[in-house]
């Protein structure tokens, strides 16, 4: 092949050059992309969630509205509902300062108690336990979990769950004690609510079926 | 494995040393999937002692580091030969970098063993474990393996500069840089999940989907021309197409990560589209890899030289990997990239299915095949051939890892039509899935093809230590 080239394509520089040629436009367009994605991903503020401005990652303080997972017609797919109507944790609603700070405790325990190594979030993680992107919309935490616990709301029944996870077996399967701070669960909470509320594009598929079936006495609301 | 390395360039020694850490941590791998297979069936298994977490924790970074270990050890073997300098430069501070970089995993399993979790607090992030699958360890070993790793492409590059410039050596150079640069795109946190797993893909997905992929195209180009003699203009022109084809459909293939975790719809196109397409250049590899096999035979046969393989168990592994690396990353990876068939499919045993598969058959295989190209230099022999062992451990290893890999897919076609189609996803929904028998069944085998594996592991380690001074003694009887 060296010397006369029979043919462009037996021609190593005709290759190399090519090959350059496509990763560099292929690295210049995910590069572009990303900035383009990025805009669309930053943490929305809480005014633009006051006037009703819809983020892809709502602000932190989205944990003081009601949010619901339903099907979007239009998308064909489902869609997280934020609010209109408040329903704040624990019965007192956050700042936009105290919630960036619970949802940044959360996110940093989530980290250090490895929880993705079982779970996943956003379909992320292990495959050993449930995964906790819609977590916070699950039916067990309406009325199963509350009476195991002996709480009287989800969160409470959330943060006695996370605190002591070996207390409160539902399967065989069980989480362990992670020596998890009251502190610690409630921003978990935080952290767990916020992440329901970020649209990812309908996944899990499905889930609000499970929501819908639970408030019609369907199979989970034995 | 072990000693007569003396006369060795001490580029081989080294990469010798690499290998051996590479291999002991393969051990580990195989011995903490063990565990967490175990887990499945029996959830009290060491409860509350080593949790799933944290064996699965150690299953995946013995995993990334021994592949790392054997890729710096791989580098190393091939740079004397491809830049023509028996005494590369910087040898001296390798050496150390290797030892501190031994020490720190060290450290980095002690901890993640026997501390496992800490507080929520930015300590534990910088000192425990940083939490993101793959990307675990803390902070200061992060630092640690960017200073490692630059000492390392310090070595190559000046080598490089300073000797021959192959092709093989120029894709090598310029894709290690890609290769560390991006580990830094996982070096921050941030409240923002999205965001954070956007970045994060760009380290996983951009190594293992294009920059991991084309350094495997350089060691198969580089395996192809010492095993079988291949023409290096022939080999050269594949790896450049390879580079074309695998950044060409890689790079914008990151978007199949990037369909459910926040960001925009756009990207179930792009990423349909381009993940699509990342199978081709894994056929072509395969192509390739038979091609020139056949020719060379071919034309050693026609001179009435016989076989013109000159390390059987490299070429064995390298075929493997050549076969191995299309079906498992290729076609175990497009049975789910499509977003309308992922947003069923995504996040369960499928996922590990195509995990098992396509990192065993794209790089643990070639990075074998490298071991023992290291041990045919370390023993100076001319002629490698499979010993009975080394044909046990690539049968039981591949059957092993193929098997698991099919058992996965059954659990995982169970748990999506059954927890994701039928009930919805959501706890109960995936407990209900779990507990079916067809899956239980189905972990079972996956359990039993995992030792099926390790029994094929032992048979390489007694291999990989045996192999050597056999070989030497019959070569020393024939001659």
């Amino acid at each position: 092949m060296a010397g006369k080239k029979a043919s462009v394509w037996t021609s190593i520089s005709f290759w190399r050059r090519s090959a350059a040629w496509v990763t560099g436009f292929a690295t210049i367009l995910l590069i572009w992309l990303t900035f383009d994605t990025i805009a669309q991903i930053r943490m929305g503020t809480d005014q633009e969630l006051k006037e009703g401005i819809k983020r892809r990652i709502p602000a932190p303080t989205v944990v003081n509205y009601k949010i619901d997972y339903k099907y979007d017609e239009k998308r064909g797919l489902e869609a997280p509902v934020i609010g209109p109507e408040k329903q704040p944790l624990f019965g007192k609603e956050l700042s936009a300062k105290e919630a960036a700070a619970m949802l940044h405790l959360g996110k940093l325990t989530s980290q250090s108690k490895n929880c993705m190594d079982c779970h996943t979030l956003l379909g992320n993680g292990g495959y050993y336990a449930p995964d906790l992107t819609k977590a916070w919309l699950d039916p067990m935490w309406e009325k199963t979990m509350p009476a195991m616990t002996g709480k009287k709301t989800k969160e409470e029944a959330m943060v006695a769950f996370l605190m002591h996870p070996d207390k409160y077996p539902t399967h065989a399967r069980m989480m362990p004690n992670l020596g998890i701070t009251e502190k610690e669960a409630k921003a978990l909470v935080v952290f767990l609510k916020h992440m329901s509320s970020i649209d990812t594009n309908g996944y899990p598929r499905g889930f609000s079926k499970t929501i819908k079936e639970f408030q019609t006495g369907g199979t989970y609301a034995k | 494995m072990l000693n007569k390395t003396a006369h060795l360039s001490p580029s081989k020694q080294l990469a010798m040393n690499y290998f051996r850490v590479a291999i002991v941590l393969f051990g580990a791998q195989l011995l903490f999937g063990l565990v967490i297979g175990l887990q499945y069936l029996f959830p009290g298994f060491l409860y509350e002692i080593v949790d799933f977490s944290v064996a699965r924790m150690i299953h995946i970074n013995a995993l990334v580091v021994w592949m790392l270990y054997a890729m710096i050890g791989s580098v190393y073997l091939m740079l004397p030969d491809e830049t023509g300098i028996e005494k590369p430069v910087g040898m001296g501070l390798g050496k150390l970098a290797f030892w501190v970089l031994t020490a720190a995993v060290a450290v980095v399993v002690v901890v993640f063993l026997f501390i496992q979790v800490g507080p929520g607090k930015e300590s534990s992030i910088w000192f425990i474990n940083e939490g993101r699958e793959y990307l675990e360890a803390p902070r200061w070993a992060d630092i640690g393996i960017v200073v490692v790793v630059l000492i390392f492409y310090a070595n190559v590059f000046f080598t490089y500069m300073k000797g021959q410039k192959t092709g093989i050596m120029t894709v090598m150079v310029a894709n290690l840089l890609a290769v560390a640069g991006l580990y830094l795109a996982g070096m921050f946190f941030t409240d923002n999940i999205s965001m954070d797993q956007y970045w994060w893909w760009w380290v996983i997905h951009l190594w293992v989907e294009a920059t991991w992929e084309v350094f495997v195209g350089t060691l198969a180009a580089y395996a192809l021309l010492r095993v079988i003699g291949a023409k290096r203009e022939i080999v050269e022109m594949w790896l450049w197409i390879e580079v074309l084809m695998l950044f060409g459909s890689g790079i914008l293939g990151l978007g199949h990560h990037y369909f459910w975790i926040g960001t925009p719809e756009y990207w179930w196109e792009i990423g349909a589209l381009f993940s699509s397409l990342e199978p081709v250049p894994l056929v072509a590899m395969f192509v390739h890899v038979l091609y020139d096999w056949g020719k060379e035979q071919g034309e050693h046969e026609a001179e009435g030289k016989g076989s013109s393989i000159k390390n059987g168990p490299t070429m064995a592994w390298v075929t493997t990997n050549a076969f191995g690396n299309f079906l498992g990353a290729g076609i175990w990876g497009f049975f789910h990239t499509l977003p309308q068939v992922n947003i069923y499919t995504h996040g369960s045993q499928f996922t590990a299915a195509h995990g098992h598969l396509a990192f065993f058959g794209a790089y643990a295989t070639i990075l074998i095949g490298m071991m023992y190209l290291g041990i045919q230099d370390s023993y100076g022999l001319k002629r490698l051939k499979a010993t009975f062992k080394s044909k046990m451990a690539i049968f039981l290893i591949t059957f092993g890892v193929l098997g698991m890999a099919v058992a996965l897919t059954i659990a995982g076609y169970e748990q999506v039509l059954v927890e994701r189609a039928e009930l919805g996803a959501g706890w109960q929904a995936f407990f209900t899935a779990q507990n079916l028998p067809w899956y239980i069944q189905a972990q079972v085998w996956r359990e039993i093809m995992g030792v099926v594996t390790f029994v094929g592991f032992v048979y390489l380690v007694w291999d990989l230590l045996t192999i050597g001074k056999v070989e030497a003694a019959a070569e020393a009887e024939e001659a």
